[in-house]
């Protein structure tokens, strides 16, 4: 088994990691970049925990593996916010208590976020068809949809 | 386990065959990075496809459409000339997993995991979709029908991987449809579904027609009876029942969790009916 050297960008910065060829993306943002923001729910792609941005698409970062980001362009949860400004999602799901345990919260904020960026004005069957492959097992979905349809409203007035 | 990025499908292909049957092509990864975590799979070589030449290109051909194998499923739902010309292939592989998933899930991995429920399957055959494939002794067309041969098995031969899947051009009146059954709205697994592609007359009879089913069987299937069935008619109510009674008769399903042999085949021909309807109307909204 080879290590792989891999460099990539996250958040905006260049990073250069070493990993096995089998390890998945999610783990090595975690393990070896430091960034605990995306979590593992299932592994297997269903809950949606995992949610990143690669090259404009979010992906579950369980289904990649840390090699192919080599050259690719990452976002996650901890670059939305800007320095110690939440962003408008974030400050959302706060005010509207979107969130119970947060272990769904990073990815949901990661997906939304991409929606409302093609489609500042999304229909809520919308935001529900978009958000269904992020599993919440504490909020019954409401106050989630309801902190998205909040955050487009302020970020469409701004 | 070694990771590898061949520059060329030449590359591609001796890694593969040197791999005898212990290399496995990755591409959206969907399928394969969950089979791996499970133990499922335990392969020596990860082939990584995606950088090679043409794999993440929709290029125009013949008045089709030549889709390489690294798509993934948002990308085609972006282009509007696959949309316009194949709406049941796109909406039938928009229908694969999450938002996320869809940033990573590619046509031509759902028909090579070989998945007798695939969504992408029923309805590339029915537009009567063509895969290339490369391997040690060259280059080769292959029907899609002719891909999957079972759970899990494909045709392929070792060292050979598909490259790209081709969208035939079709005549001004045609369409497709494809649906589905799911006991919930999103995020499942077929429990049976249909494709239709239809092509209309200048009076807006039938004239051509490919009728496929998914999940009824140990592999899609095209049922030339339902197709036979509704060519020269107008959908009128003798035409669907024949459509309807030609597909339970062809589906061979097998009982499981998700679905009883009777609800199956009682299924199919709904979906049948529904899809050949919606190909019709949107055949017509083309006139």
């Amino acid at each position: 088994m080879k290590n792989i050297h891999v460099s990539t960008t996250v958040n905006g910065d260049n990073v250069e990691f070493i990993c096995p060829p089998g390890e998945t993306l999610l783990d090595a943002l975690r393990d070896r970049i430091g960034l605990k923001g995306a979590k593992e729910g299932c592994g297997t792609g269903d809950c949606g925990a995992c949610t990143v941005e690669m090259n404009g698409e979010i992906v579950c970062s369980c289904l990649v593996l840390g090699a192919e980001a080599e050259g690719a362009e990452i976002k996650t949860v901890e670059g939305m916010a800007n320095g110690d400004t939440l962003h408008t999602l974030q400050q959302s799901f706060i005010d509207n208590a979107a969130l119970q345990c947060g272990i769904c919260t990073p990815g949901i904020l990661v997906a939304a976020k991409a929606l409302l960026e093609r489609n500042p004005d999304p229909s809520e069957t919308e935001i529900r068809y978009w958000l269904a492959g992020n599993l919440c097992r504490c909020t019954g979905y409401d106050k989630i949809i309801k902190a998205v349809q909040i955050a487009a409203a302020e970020m469409r007035g701004a | 386990m070694q990771y590898f990025k061949p520059q060329t499908a030449a590359e591609a292909t001796d890694i593969l065959a040197k791999g005898a049957g212990k290399a496995r092509i990755l591409a959206g990864g969907t399928d394969l990075l969950v089979q791996l975590k499970s133990g499922m799979i335990e392969p020596e070589s990860i082939v990584d496809i995606k950088h090679l030449d043409g794999m993440r290109d929709i290029t125009q051909e013949d008045g089709g459409y030549r889709i390489g194998a690294a798509v993934p499923g948002i990308k085609l739902g972006q282009h509007a000339g696959v949309v316009a010309l194949w709406p049941g292939v796109v909406e039938a592989c928009e229908l694969i997993g999450s938002t996320q998933v869809q940033g990573r899930c590619t046509m031509v991995g759902n028909l090579c995991n070989g998945s007798p429920a695939a969504d992408s399957v029923p309805a590339m055959v029915a537009a009567n979709a063509v895969v290339r494939i490369v391997g040690p002794d060259g280059t080769r067309d292959c029907a899609v029908i002719d891909i999957p041969t079972g759970p899990g098995k494909t045709s392929l031969k070792p060292g050979e991987f598909v490259t790209s899947i081709f969208l035939p051009a079709r005549p001004p009146r045609a369409s497709d449809a494809y649906l589905r059954f799911i006991p919930r709205t999103e995020m499942d697994i077929a429990v049976a579904s249909a494709g239709v592609s239809l092509e209309l007359a200048e009076d807006g009879t039938i004239s051509a027609a490919r009728v496929t089913l998914g999940a009824v069987g140990p592999k899609v299937m095209l049922v030339e009876d339902a197709a036979n069935a509704i060519v020269g008619t107008k959908l009128e109510d003798a035409a669907i029942d024949a459509l309807m009674a030609a597909c339970r008769a062809a589906a061979s399903p097998i009982d499981d969790k998700r679905g009883t042999v009777e609800f199956r085949t009682h299924v199919a021909g709904v979906l049948a009916k529904r899809a050949a309807r919606i190909a019709m109307q949107r055949a017509g909204d083309k006139t």
